[in-house]
């Protein structure tokens, strides 16, 4: 089977968050001070545990990130030179793995791991015509009558628990080898520690989250080879699917908005902050400018003529992916050229604060360059302040997703995403019967995910700005200081 | 003072002038009047007496910026940017773009208002709830109740506020029928339509309000002032409600200013989910509908309650600490 490798913008940028991730913490192994501060981050329980699952979700994306585009087989008759032809479904590696759930299409709404669907139909049966539930072409599809489901059911999810308790042990069977080869101690001895909760890094933590998502995940993906865990919307598709579908746009959404504030923010909090006069004027009514403008609609007016570009172009791409993928790259990139203002008064105000210090006179009395200044004094001793930006906006930027898709100028509406999941799950909600689940997993997932960003931001903002540490709520109260 | 005043009022003045200038660039200049036309006629083919027609009627078929063809004041008069930005100083906004032809101008007066019943009790509401949660945090600070407080907060405020609006309505309306799913009447009955959009908008910003609001007060519990209350023996009530909820109120007036703006124009979300006919909702049928002229009108009006909004904050400040001189 050979196919075309596609590569989307959105994955460009899932890829490069990915190496800079990967440099950022090479970096940070090279520097003693840097090490420090990230340490201080891993020692907080909360934001380690974060950790765990935000890498988890991380994962998803990025093998949701790599596209490829299948050959089709060549028609007959057709000549040997013709140009190769390829299918116009773009498709993930995150589809192959989970190839039985996209092929598992039904007709329409079936509960959590049903085996019939959820409204009557007509079927045909034993050639007379009759009113009934249908049997679902992929749940359960190898039981034969209704009285296995309840042992089928109950027998793959204790599947799934083993398999994740063996996934877990070994996770924390590698933690505790890792642990003792740092503290050079036997295997046993270590794992003792590690489950006393007496290690450097809050270990026992880690291994307490591991074994929570194992024992979830198991039995999600061990159901997930037979049923449809969290059940079909209402043209039949998988909700499980669409849920992990909509990390990716989840995230893309999170990082790329943050990444595209960052050029203006930075270059013109620290050029106003430095420089003053008029430059800083300039600036200033600028920021003002855009932040007088209430964001949404501001929003919602880029997008809508963004939109109507797009309408009007359709010759610039090539498939529907492609389009939509221009949409949500668009969209993260006016979300941040609407959203510099706050980071960019932020760094102003540090700047000046910093241009009165005696290094920075200091290297002006040397002679140095104004730029050099700027690039080698002031902008290293801003960054703290921008990655507790990045890290807090994360997680307000996935909500707004939400809001904008049900404004109707989020991401296109073929994407998956956390919104366009809550934008269907509302009418489903008013149904009678109701249609719960779609609700119930969009939910679930995006609180879990949300709640990870904060748990995690917050204790990076702690660990890089000590006065905020002084707020942490504690159960005991602290000695006076 | 006054001259304060005159001088933000001109600065404001000066970023209404970009505001509008940004506006009408973004929506006439990436796509032209031709490609508006084309996308609210709708349909396949759309021929260009059609198209031309569509712009007479709105008046978009006179040149952008420049009318070089007419005479005198005309040249600047006459074109879409004078009649469609440079009249929105006025206040007159003209019709809309769909085929009903609203009048703009009109329809906001009329939308404010009941905006405003769901609005200003909220932002009342808002301020006292947070402010009191926060308080409660903050008088059993280092306590079980703080903990557990701030871990609720942060599980709140990682809920986005569809899920609150979905779950509200699906128990309050539909299992226990105790107020309509949505809609709107005028005068007392209005009270039945609001209590479900105003409890769900509180609990929806209570988790970050209560945390910022904790954050601040502990900021203040760490001054001199407040060691000085103690040391004179003041018992930690008559600290805390005394002298620390009055000097951060400075803090809480600037965060709680910042909602001032939606104050006016609704929050787009709750109007909309519960059927309020008010500015949220007008902006998101707008959005839906395609309809750039009420879009663009409301971008305006959005930017002039901005601005005035910071100016009444500024104003407040005066007010609530006498050491604050504006000049």
């Amino acid at each position: 089977m050979s196919f075309k490798i596609v590569v989307l913008w959105s994955d460009v940028v899932v890829i490069a968050t990915l190496l800079m991730l990967i440099a950022y913490a090479w970096r940070i192994h090279g520097s003693p001070n840097l090490r420090a501060t990230w340490m201080k981050v891993l020692r907080d329980r909360a934001a380690i545990c974060a950790s765990v699952v935000l890498v988890l979700f991380f994962a998803v994306a990025v093998v949701d990130s790599l596209h490829f585009r299948r050959v089709l087989s060549q028609a007959a008759g057709a000549s040997a030179d013709q140009a190769q032809a390829y299918g116009t479904r773009t498709e993930s590696l995150l589809d192959v793995l989970l190839a039985r759930l996209v092929a598992g299409r039904e007709t329409s709404y079936s509960a959590p791991l049903a085996m019939r669907g959820f409204t009557k139909d007509s079927v045909d049966v034993n050639g007379q015509i009759e009113r009934t539930y249908p049997r679902l072409k992929y749940g359960g599809e190898m039981l034969s009558d209704d009285t296995q489901w309840r042992g089928d059911v109950t027998r793959m999810a204790l599947v799934g628990v083993g398999i994740g308790a063996l996934v877990a042990m070994l996770a924390a069977s590698v933690i505790a080898l890792a642990v003792a080869r740092k503290n050079r101690l036997r295997f046993g001895e270590a794992a003792h520690r590690l489950l006393q909760g007496r290690t450097d890094l809050p270990w026992r933590a880690v291994v307490v989250t591991v074994l929570a998502v194992c024992m979830v995940f198991g039995p999600l993906l061990a159901l997930a080879q037979h049923y449809h865990v969290f059940g079909t919307d209402r043209t039949g598709n998988d909700v499980f699917y669409q849920a992990l579908k909509s990390i990716r746009t989840a995230f893309v959404i999170g990082t790329l908005s943050t990444i595209a504030t960052l050029p203006l923010a930075v270059g013109l909090g620290i050029v106003s902050g430095y420089l003053r006069g008029w430059v800083d004027e300039v600036v200033q009514y600028l920021y003002t400018l855009l932040s007088s403008i209430p964001n949404v609609l501001l929003i919602a007016a880029c997008v809508l003529m963004m939109q109507v570009f797009i309408d009007t172009h359709p010759d610039l791409f090539e498939t529907g992916a492609e389009r939509s993928d221009v949409r949500l790259f668009l969209l993260c990139v006016i979300l941040g050229l609407t959203g510099w203002a706050t980071l960019c008064r932020l760094l102003r105000a540090e700047t000046m604060k910093l241009s009165q210090l005696e290094y920075v006179q200091a290297a002006t009395a040397f002679g140095v360059r104004t730029g050099r200044i700027m690039v080698r004094h002031i902008f290293p001793n801003v960054v703290h302040l921008i990655i507790i930006t990045t890290v807090l906006d994360f997680s307000a930027l996935i909500l707004y997703e939400a809001v904008l898709s049900y404004v109707g100028v989020g991401v296109d509406p073929a994407m998956n995403s956390f919104g366009g999941m809550i934008n269907l799950a509302r009418t489903e909600m008013s149904r009678d019967p109701l249609v719960w689940w779609s609700f119930a997993a969009a939910f679930a997932f995006m609180v879990t995910l949300v709640l990870a960003a904060n748990l995690f931001a917050d204790g990076v903002r702690d660990a890089f700005d000590p006065r905020a540490r002084a707020f942490r709520p504690r159960l005991r109260p602290t000695a006076l200081t | 003072m006054l001259n304060y005043f005159i001088r933000r009022c001109f600065y404001g003045a000066l970023v209404l002038l970009g505001v509008n200038l940004v506006t009408f660039m973004l929506f006439f200049t990436v796509n032209t009047p031709d490609d508006m036309a084309r996308l609210n006629i709708g349909g396949k083919r759309v021929t260009q007496e059609q198209i031309l027609k569509w712009k007479i009627e709105r008046g978009y078929d006179k040149p952008l910026y420049w009318n070089g063809g007419a005479e005198g004041t005309h040249k600047a008069t006459d074109t879409v940017f004078w009649d469609r930005s440079v009249s929105l100083f006025a206040l007159d906004f003209g019709r809309s773009d769909s085929k009903s032809a609203t009048d703009i101008g009109h329809e906001i007066k009329t939308r404010m208002v009941i905006s405003l019943q769901l609005a200003v009790p909220l932002f009342v509401l808002q301020v006292i709830v947070s402010v009191a949660f926060a308080l409660l945090l903050v008088f059993f600070k280092n306590s079980p109740i703080d903990f557990w407080g701030v871990v609720t907060c942060v599980l709140m405020l990682s809920i986005s506020a569809l899920f609150y609006i979905i779950v509200g309505q699906f128990l309050f309306s539909r299992v226990f029928h105790l107020v309509p799913i949505s809609g709107f009447e005028s005068g007392w009955e209005a009270v039945r339509f609001l209590v479900l959009p105003v409890i769900l908008s509180l609990l929806s910003r209570l988790g970050s309000e209560g945390r910022l609001y904790r954050a601040m007060f502990l900021e203040e519990l760490g001054r001199d002032y407040v060691r000085t209350a103690r040391a004179k023996g003041l018992s930690e009530p008559k600290v805390l409600f005394d002298h620390v909820l009055r000097n951060a109120l400075i803090p809480i007036l600037t965060s709680a200013g910042s909602y001032l703006p939606f104050v006016f124009l609704g929050s787009l979300v709750f109007e909309s989910f519960f059927g309020i006919p008010g500015l949220g909702s007008y902006v998101i049928e707008a959005i839906t509908g395609q309809d750039f002229a009420i879009v663009r009108s409301m971008v305006f009006v959005g930017s002039v309650i901005y601005i005035l909004s910071y100016i009444v904050i500024d104003v407040a400040y005066t007010w609530v600490d006498p050491r604050v001189r504006l000049a």
